[in-house]
């Protein structure tokens, strides 16, 4: 415990410190619930019976046990199944990229000295900076307008198949390989793909194992770009598929919840599961950021 | 650098490269390609469209007028206004999540490793789920009528029942009140690292000469984390100022334009109203506004980052 150091010990005191921590425990518990309500409230608001937001008794346990609000969700439209197919689809296609593209430029940038290779960096780390609003009415003329792209897979994902950011992540991570080991790879007589395939990517495992579950949350839960390039219900992802269900004065509510239930589910089986990278992730961004 | 490539091109030597340099490129290609179509290209046609009235046939070109309809000052121009709600909603949210995830990141550190990654699992959670779904949520929880969940509460404490999201006085507040019991994660996180990464020579320095627990804090933790203050800082106000999605879902701006912020404008512009134009228009000043920003916070906190 190496930071503990902050906190007294309390040494000749036992009992002072089992009432601190416990005081400490209970006050984070109390924030923790706080945070995570909506989302207990969201599952079990699906589990409830099938009401929407016109004039019901709002109480934090639904009144019976029921799966009729899954019911529902599926019966609102026959496109709900193809919904949550379309989110994987588009994410898949968004991670597969990403992995693919960003970890072989995050090498080179990292690794292989070629002439503008800092000029050609700089760039993407100002384009980083950039928000998404200058980006997306050009976007929106090019894909639908130019591409006619409207209710494609591709036009949900081309814009992200490889974002600077990505490049970003690995070009930090590969930085931190050890370079006497790639150039004696290359005096065995490896060529860069060789070393690439046999060595970057095994030490690499962990920032592509990040960036897939990162890209991966992001596109699954991503709402705005797909809902500008669909109009057509059979090609909605999931996101924008769950905002069918509210209108203008009223919104299917346990339905709706039913959904987002469904659509959360994948994530929390990834978290759960990989927790440990969500974790990496976070600070592997942070360092040097 | 570039002098000398121009001395060599004057001198009829060719630019020769390197069987290295041709990896380099082949590795970069594809990344570079998409790069270039989905970012690079967009950004200067924003640029370009920005000085333009946008029709699908025909586009004219009207120099800077976009710019001068946005900052030119009216009681009807919702910039000011956007800008001015974006700031407020900024300058509240931000450091009280900073604060709020310092706190937490401190109140953890006594427990075990293993007791730590639980809270840090459990604080994470929050921030998987979608945003979609999420807001719909706690559109039930503000909920202006006597039964809705926190009205419910405040009646517990003999307050009225308020209108949360549908009156001008309440809306802001309310959307701030959400961001703040929101997911914070990935800042908690970020903190921890910084917190486990102080040597544990200071506090037996500070032990020694007696310092209480606070006076550690705020004299050895406080300023050693600082560079990761400013760095949550710096993203924490470019995401706040790129807030879109909850005043779209949860009041669409209003009422009475109260919680309309510079993502909700620019995007009504561009596809509620087709002014292409002028969405790019503020977009480009939203760049700069963030630009400034940035440079600004790293002036203000990074003079005495470095000791």
């Amino acid at each position: 415990m190496a930071t503990t150091g902050l906190y007294s010990q309390h040494l000749n005191n036992r009992k002072v410190l089992y009432l601190r921590n416990a005081v400490i425990a209970l006050v984070l518990i109390l924030f923790a619930a706080a945070t995570l309500f909506p989302i207990v409230y969201m599952i079990l608001s699906a589990f409830g019976p099938n009401v929407s937001t016109a004039g019901n008794m709002r109480t934090i346990f639904p009144s019976r046990w029921t799966l009729e609000s899954f019911q529902a969700f599926f019966d609102f439209s026959p496109h709900s199944l193809r919904w949550i197919w379309n989110s994987f689809v588009v994410a898949a296609g968004t991670v597969v990229g990403n992995v693919l593209f960003a970890s072989m430029a995050g090498y080179a940038f990292a690794k292989i000295r070629f002439k503008g290779s800092s000029t050609l960096f700089g760039v993407i780390l100002v384009a980083m900076m950039i928000p998404y609003q200058v980006t997306q009415v050009p976007l929106y003329i090019l894909m639908v307008q130019k591409f006619s792209m409207t209710n494609t897979y591709a036009a949900m994902i081309l814009p992200s198949l490889c974002t600077a950011y990505n490049i970003f992540l690995c070009k930090q991570f590969f930085a931190g390989l050890p370079t006497p080991l790639i150039e004696s790879a290359k005096i065995e007589g490896c060529n860069q793909f060789q070393i690439f395939v046999k060595i970057v990517l095994p030490l690499g495992k962990t920032v592509l194992a990040v960036m897939a579950i990162n890209t991966f949350m992001s596109s699954w839960n991503n709402f705005f770009w797909p809902f500008l390039v669909t109009n057509d219900p059979a090609m909605y992802t999931i996101q924008v598929g769950l905002k069918q269900f509210k209108f203008a004065n009223e919104t299917l509510f346990a339905p709706m919840m039913a959904g987002a239930t469904i659509s959360a589910l994948p994530m929390f089986i990834m978290f759960f599961s990989l927790q440990k990278y969500f974790m990496e992730g976070v600070t592997i961004g942070a360092v040097k950021g | 650098m570039n002098e000398t490539k121009v001395r060599q091109l004057k001198n009829g030597r060719k630019l020769r490269f390197t069987n290295e340099d041709l990896w380099g490129y082949i590795f970069i290609a594809a990344a570079m390609i998409i790069f270039c179509v989905f970012t690079l290209y967009p950004v200067f046609n924003a640029i370009y469209t920005s000085f333009l009235e946008y029709k699908p046939f025909g586009s004219e070109f009207v120099g800077l007028q976009n710019y001068v309809d946005t900052l030119k000052y009216s009681k009807f121009n919702l910039f000011y206004k956007a800008a001015l709600n974006t700031l407020v909603y900024t300058a509240v949210v931000v450091p009280l999540s900073l604060l709020i995830s310092f706190t937490v990141a401190v109140m953890i550190l006594p427990f075990s490793k293993k007791t730590q990654s639980v809270f840090k699992a459990v604080y994470y959670l929050p921030g998987v789920a979608s945003g979609v779904a999420l807001s719909v949520v706690w559109l039930w929880l503000y909920d202006s009528s006597p039964d809705g969940l926190f009205n419910q509460l405040l009646g517990f404490f003999g307050i009225p029942a308020q209108n949360w999201l549908s009156s001008t006085k309440t809306a802001m507040l309310s959307l701030m009140i959400m961001a703040l019991l929101s997911s914070h994660g990935t800042q908690i996180i970020t903190y921890i690292a910084a917190l486990l990464g102080i040597d544990n020579s200071y506090f037996e320095a500070a032990e020694l000469d007696g310092a209480t627990f606070f006076q550690k804090v705020r004299f050895i933790v406080w300023p050693l984390v600082k560079p990761t203050t400013l760095f949550l800082m710096v993203t924490g106000v470019i995401g706040s100022f790129q807030v879109f999605m909850n005043a779209y879902m949860m009041t669409g701006g209003g009422p009475d334009n109260a919680t309309t912020m510079i993502g909700l404008l620019i995007y009504n512009n561009a596809f509620e109203y087709g002014k292409y134009g002028l969405a790019c228009a503020q977009a480009i000043l939203l760049t700069i506004v963030i630009a400034i920003m940035s440079l600004f916070q790293f002036r203000l906190m990074g003079v005495d980052v470095e000791y």
